[in-house]
């Protein structure tokens, strides 16, 4: 079953000078991994964050329709704010708030109104599912600061997590992340995929290979291939797509 | 040869680094010495009478209360200006005239502020000369500072942790109270810091809008006269003229820059534990 | 948007030239393993134990080109992560190479028959085993050429020559049975030609194995040929 379903999405920058995506179509499955590759500046971010209207706090032009559960998120009546706690993301660099790491998980349901037990509960229980909360159970009033480079991403994981989205969007979660930690956060996109549909931009082919169910390749700002992961890298159809991840060009 | 060329460079660039200091060691070292024996209990308690004889407490606590309405004025005034420079404007004429004001008011001599301050709180909307006059004449002049600063330390808040905020569904006037400020609370105070260090130690606006300096009394309402110490000490060292003046001006001098000192070093350190607290650097 | 005129450059040169010195290796090993299979027929034809022997040692330099091989791919494999065509290539070499190897060795058994029954003349007339040898021979060829070209088009038709190729094997061991049940003395050697024959018919089989690699190689599907 398809969750997110885009249509002649287009993009444009710079006030209509730059044309990031072109006609964009493609249906993303509920519960599953699809990971976004291609070169720098292909418009793989630039999708990502189309999803959740994170393109708007830049000066952006969006054209088309991207519709989540039957509902066009580009419709004048949608509310961002309940949008994006819906579709969560998980930037490039982990960007933990200067805080605890409590205050850290507990600043989105805080916002939104949750207090005291009940809020304990959702940071005990987004630690957790981040697979984090047995390193930092303890250390829950040190900041998050303190912390490594692969314990920060998860704890982002696990700040997004707390607002029960039932979207996550990674942007290179990785990519700043030694091999160690990076294999901590595969393992946990793919158990999160059970409860969670995942979008990830990822400029780690081989990372696209391990975790991803389907994978997208874009060039230039256009949709080339989409389809199974192992069919894209066992035997792509287009021939750009396979020079892609041949490592002919990129 | 490099190595000879270098050393001159170490050594003349150290020289200059000693001078400054030298510089300023001097200067405290004279007030200092010329000041400290008229410092007693007596001399910070009491009030002031027949012109260079008794204490300067009312001064002390003037000078005080100028800041405070000063800083009452001019930190919110300066933070809500530089929250909509540094978030919500985008760069169009409108936005780079108003920054361009803001240089310009930077760039004004004091004794002018004074004197709108005269004309305008003074005359105009009939304040008198007294308390919030100058407390508000002192904001306008630190204002500029205080918004220039704080819209530097709120650009450098990075700008992920507005996305991560932003992504999690939060409002984007959530965003800047929960995090953006936060973040730039060290680089704001320091700004106030600044601010407050211009406005203890200036004199021509106060003296035009607050009061005469010599004042025996504690102001008992904002729009009552005010004694402060920079007039006092202008006073004490243009029109007094015996050795009890002169040593009046030395020792409220060197109270002036205690106080300074103390408002910097508590700055500073509120500063610095908070940075701790944030982790950075 | 930065791509441009880099969307042309070559990468990974190297790796690419790894590749085709892989592919070159694999096509000298089948030339090899076809040429011990041809010449083990010959040396049976003309009772050549000379030859024959030639075969057998040879078939220890075409084993040690397999390890060479083998260990080649799985270095590309650890180091570079093929991917796509070139996956499929390197794990079509891995493949074929046993193949090359197990008629190597059929080529080797059958010089060894040749040793222990070049001194008496043959039981019958040998015409079907060439016959036999002929078709997989070509069926050969045409893989080797198809591997390096990655035309495939002469692999279609392989189920059919392999038919033939049972065919035969199957009219072989017929005439053998009538022979050995006629004349019982020769039940030695018509069970060493039956023995030549079987191992034609399994030369074929590889062949046909190594067609439906060489066909996932070059489309990505699977095709099963037998």
């Amino acid at each position: 079953m398809s969750k997110i379903e885009v249509c002649g999405l287009n993009v444009y920058y710079e006030k209509g000078t730059v044309h990031a995506l072109k006609e964009v179509n493609i249906e993303i499955e509920s519960n599953k991994i699809t990971a976004l590759i291609g070169p720098s500046g292909c418009g793989k971010t630039t999708f990502l964050r189309a999803l959740n209207r994170m393109n708007e706090v830049n000066d952006v032009m969006t054209k088309g329709k991207v519709i989540i559960d039957g509902k066009d998120i580009y419709n004048g009546g949608v509310d961002v704010i309940q949008l994006r706690k819906k579709v969560g993301m998980v930037f490039q660099q982990p960007n933990p708030f200067p805080m605890s790491i409590y205050d850290n998980v507990a600043y989105g349901p805080r916002i939104h109104g949750m207090r005291n037990k009940k809020l304990d509960m959702i940071v005990e229980e987004s630690l957790k599912k981040a697979a984090l909360w047995d390193e930092v159970h303890d250390r829950l009033e040190k900041n998050a600061l303190k912390f490594s480079g692969g314990q920060q991403q998860r704890l982002c994981i696990a700040r997004a997590l707390a607002v029960n989205p039932e979207i996550i969007l990674f942007d290179e979660p990785c990519s700043a992340l030694d091999p160690i930690s990076t294999s901590k956060v595969e393992d946990l996109l793919r158990a999160l995929k059970k409860d969670y549909t995942i979008v990830i931009v990822t400029h780690n082919m081989q990372q696209a290979a391990r975790v991803s169910d389907f994978t997208a390749f874009f060039l230039l700002g256009e949709l080339i291939e989409c389809g199974k992961t192992t069919q894209i890298f066992e035997k792509p159809k287009d021939k750009r797509t396979e020079d892609y991840v041949t490592g002919r060009f990129g | 040869m490099m190595k000879a060329k270098e050393e001159i460079v170490k050594v003349g660039l150290c020289a200059a680094a000693l001078l400054s200091v030298a510089v300023l060691l001097i200067v405290v070292g004279y007030v200092f010495i010329n000041g400290i024996g008229v410092i007693s209990l007596d001399f910070l308690l009491e009030s002031p009478y027949r012109f260079e004889y008794g204490g300067i407490f009312p001064q002390i606590i003037g000078s005080i209360c100028l800041v405070a309405v000063c800083l009452i004025f001019a930190v919110p005034m300066g933070v809500a200006s530089a929250i909509y420079l540094a978030e919500y404007a985008s760069d169009n004429v409108i936005t780079r005239t108003v920054r361009f004001f803001v240089e310009c008011l930077a760039g004004i001599p004091s004794i002018v502020i004074g004197l709108f301050g005269l004309i305008f709180l003074v005359y105009y909307l009939d304040f008198g000369i007294c308390l919030l006059s100058g407390g508000l004449a002192l904001g306008f002049m630190i204002l500029p500072w205080t918004v220039r600063a704080s819209e530097e330390a709120i650009k450098t808040v990075p700008q992920a942790y507005r996305e991560a905020s932003l992504a999690l569904g939060v409002s984007k006037w959530r965003t800047i109270r929960s995090v953006v400020l936060k973040s730039a609370y060290p680089g704001i105070i320091t700004g106030i810091l600044l601010g407050m260090g211009k406005a203890i130690g200036e004199t021509a606006v106060v003296l035009l809008t607050a009061g005469s300096g010599l004042e025996s009394f504690l102001p008992k309402s904002i729009f009552d006269p005010v004694a402060s110490l920079p007039v006092y000490i202008y006073m004490m060292a243009t029109q007094g003229h015996t050795s009890a003046a002169y040593s009046r001006t030395f020792g409220a001098s060197l109270v002036l820059i205690m106080m300074f000192f103390v408002i910097s070093i508590f700055a500073l350190l509120l500063r610095n534990r908070y940075i701790r607290r944030m982790g950075r650097r | 948007m930065l791509l441009g005129d880099s969307a042309k450059m070559p990468l990974r040169k190297e790796y690419t030239a790894n590749l085709e010195k892989l592919k070159v290796d694999v096509q000298k090993m089948g030339e090899l393993a076809k040429d011990s299979a041809r010449n083990a027929i010959t040396a049976l034809v003309q009772r050549d134990s000379v030859l024959a022997s030639r075969i057998i040692k040879e078939n220890v330099t075409i084993d040690d080109l397999e390890f060479d091989i083998e260990n080649r791919c799985m270095k590309l494999i650890a180091l570079q992560q093929p991917m796509a065509v070139d996956l499929r290539t390197i794990g079509t070499c891995m493949k074929i190479i046993t193949d090359f190897d197990r008629i190597s060795d059929l080529a080797g058994d059958i010089a060894e028959i040749v040793l222990q029954i070049a001194d008496e003349p043959h039981v019958k007339p040998l015409i079907d085993i060439p016959r036999m040898s002929e078709i997989s021979q070509g069926m050969l060829s045409d893989c080797l050429e198809a591997f390096s070209t990655g035309e495939i088009k002469m692999l279609e038709n392989f189920s059919d020559r392999d038919d033939e190729i049972d065919a035969l094997f199957d009219q072989i061991r017929r005439e053998l049975i009538t022979i050995t049940i006629e004349k019982p003395r020769f039940i030695e050697s018509a069970s060493h030609l039956n023995f030549v024959a079987l191992h034609l018919e399994r030369i074929g089989d590889h062949a046909c194995n190594i067609a439906s690699r060489i066909i996932y190689m070059v489309t990505g599907k699977r095709r099963k040929l037998e």
